[in-house]
């Protein structure tokens, strides 16, 4: 193959990646910013995190959404994983063509429309069985519905190409379907999943449409809090909020990502013991 | 329950829990839009009527109230603004397809391992807030940001630009926030491309950009289509980017939504928004399954 690379291919390649950085890289260099005034250099400081230690409002926002981060990460993770292996593993039953839809769709589904329809039946839901209440519970139970998608996709692909051979060995010496499965195909999974969690975790902390809808008074997210602060303009402790943020989220796909090359190499070895 | 019951049907427990979660919190929830979309708005809570009640004399009384669909084609703010979000969706998609696919196109030409350094590059803006990177978009392009000032004192401008609350800004921000959703796609298709093809093309004389349209564009399609519905899709529905930068005058139809919701407290009007935009997503939406779908199985 072909490894050389026209100038103009590069350039390209590289003023994209440089839209994609440059961003966000500035707004991490003003965080540390002395001055209040946003546009003005007075030198480093760290000042802008420490007031944001004492910010309850943003503390009180942060908490609120690990929390509901951790729920629906593991809520997506069982419920995506059981939705993969049912899309690889059985081949037809009735409703596949269902669920494939509903996995697939809400990855291109605008989030206002998702969040509008989901507020609308947490409402009759309310009318008629007096649950869920707005808040923690609504936000979370939206969350999971998308992020089980997103785990299902990633999660399928990787039982696409996970050996089997292992598996029907271990019928063959007379395992059950269910314990064959989880002493030989989930530890090979096993950081997929892991991958997706941190994911469905980055994608619910960043949540702001669906949640503004589903969340009742009371139960401000953190993406809530900031977006209520950006409308007013920029400003420095929300310079200083969001490079956390973003460090949090590159912290946990940079994780995920190393999870699965692991996995892919140690496929690619386990391929070529098998051929010796 | 016995043994053999458990065989036959064992499978179901599997299926059914992410099935009937996505059919009660996904799908299902379309229905009561629908529903409340022929609603009449009242001042009680929750702000509308039912359209099924029991008379007297005990029939079940169903009102549909076709006032709210009417009151879309009647009050030309929601045409103006359907069509609005669809022009600046596609000149955007079109825009990250020019910048995209030759990005897609130089990665999938490198080394394995430089290409996954390149993918994540790509993927780690992908997962990071699209309001945080929004709001670092506008660190950039409003009056006093990085952009202006490197301008002014370069000598190039005597005014700083006005972009921020402009069309500009909110083109700049879809395609800032979008472009791995264009690139991810593309490069999935272009990676998988039959190198010999290629090497056969150039074998019989064919020059690098005539193989490039014969075969290469072709057979990238899937790819092109996936990417470009990633991005038309959800850029449509789009309320981020047009209330944090865009004007008054960018009015997109995820910032009607939003207003008709907790602006006016219009739930059912806004209900009757949202079934009538859906229904102009479907033909969007079933073109990226079939492709998605594609291309996942291949």
């Amino acid at each position: 193959m072909d490894h050389r690379l026209s100038p103009l291919l590069v350039s390209i390649l590289c003023l994209g990646i440089a839209i994609l950085y440059i961003p966000i890289l500035v707004l991490i260099g003003y965080s540390f910013n002395a001055s209040a005034l946003v546009s003005v250099w007075g030198g480093f400081s760290t000042a802008w995190y420490t007031q944001l230690m004492h910010n309850d409002q943003i503390l009180d926002a942060a908490w609120l959404s690990l929390k509901i981060g951790v729920v629906v990460s593991t809520g997506a993770v069982l419920l995506g994983t059981l939705a993969a292996i049912s899309l690889v593993r059985f081949r037809v039953f009735r409703g596949r063509l269902l669920l494939t839809g509903m996995v697939n769709a809400p990855l291109v589904m605008p989030e206002i429309i998702t969040g509008i329809t989901q507020l609308l039946l947490f409402i009759s839901m309310l009318q008629l069985f007096a649950w869920p209440h707005r808040g923690f519970t609504t936000i979370a139970i939206a969350h999971i519905a998308f992020c089980t998608a997103y785990v299902t996709i990633t999660v399928q692909s990787r039982l696409q190409s996970a050996d089997r051979s292992l598996e029907e060995a271990a019928m063959d010496l007379g395992a059950g379907p269910v314990r064959a499965f989880m002493d030989t195909t989930l530890p090979a999974i096993a950081p997929a999943l892991a991958s997706s969690w941190l994911l469905s975790f980055t994608l619910s902390l960043d949540d702001l449409v669906i949640s503004s809808f589903v969340s009742g008074p009371g139960a401000s997210t953190l993406p809530m809090v900031i977006f209520s602060k950006v409308k007013l303009g920029v400003s420095p402790d929300i310079n200083a909020l969001a490079s956390l943020v973003i460090c949090l989220v590159g912290i946990c796909v940079l994780f995920a990502g190393y999870l699965m090359r692991r996995t892919e190499r140690q496929r690619l070895i386990d391929a070529q013991m098998a051929e010796r | 329950m016995s043994a053999g019951w458990l065989k036959r049907h064992g499978k179901w427990l599997i299926i059914l829990p992410p099935l009937l979660y996505l059919l009660v919190f996904f799908l299902i929830p379309f229905g009561f839009a629908l529903v409340i979309s022929f609603a009449d708005t009242a001042v009680h809570v929750p702000p509308f009527t039912d359209i099924l009640s029991v008379t007297p004399d005990r029939h079940i009384h169903l009102t549909l109230n076709l006032g709210n669909f009417l009151y879309l084609f009647t009050d030309e703010v929601y045409g103006l603004s359907y069509l609005y979000s669809i022009k600046t969706a596609f000149f955007s998609t079109v825009i990250c397809l020019a910048i995209g696919y030759p990005m897609a196109y130089a990665i999938a030409r490198t080394s394995k391992a430089t290409q996954s350094i390149l993918l994540l590059i790509i993927i780690l803006p992908f997962w990071t807030s699209f309001l945080l990177r929004v709001y670092a978009l506008e660190g950039i392009i409003r009056e006093t940001g990085l952009l202006n000032s490197t301008l002014l004192w370069l000598g190039i401008i005597h005014q700083p630009l006005q972009i921020m609350r402009t069309t500009l800004a909110v083109y700049l921000g879809i395609i800032y926030s979008y472009l791995p959703f264009m690139v991810l796609p593309l490069f999935a298709t272009l990676e998988k491309l039959d190198h010999s093809l290629l090497e056969a093309a150039a074998d019989l004389g064919s020059p690098p950009w005539r193989a490039f349209l014969d075969i290469t564009l072709p057979l990238s399609i899937p790819g092109v289509i996936a990417g470009s519905m990633l991005v038309f899709i959800p850029a449509i529905g789009e309320f981020v980017i047009p209330t944090l930068l865009g004007g008054p005058d960018n009015l997109m139809i995820g910032r009607v939504l939003w207003d008709e919701f907790f602006g006016n407290r219009d739930w059912p009007v806004a209900s009757a928004v949202a079934i009538a935009f859906l229904v102009l997503l479907v033909g969007p939406i079933a073109l990226y399954q079939h492709y998605s779908t594609k291309q996942l199985e291949s």
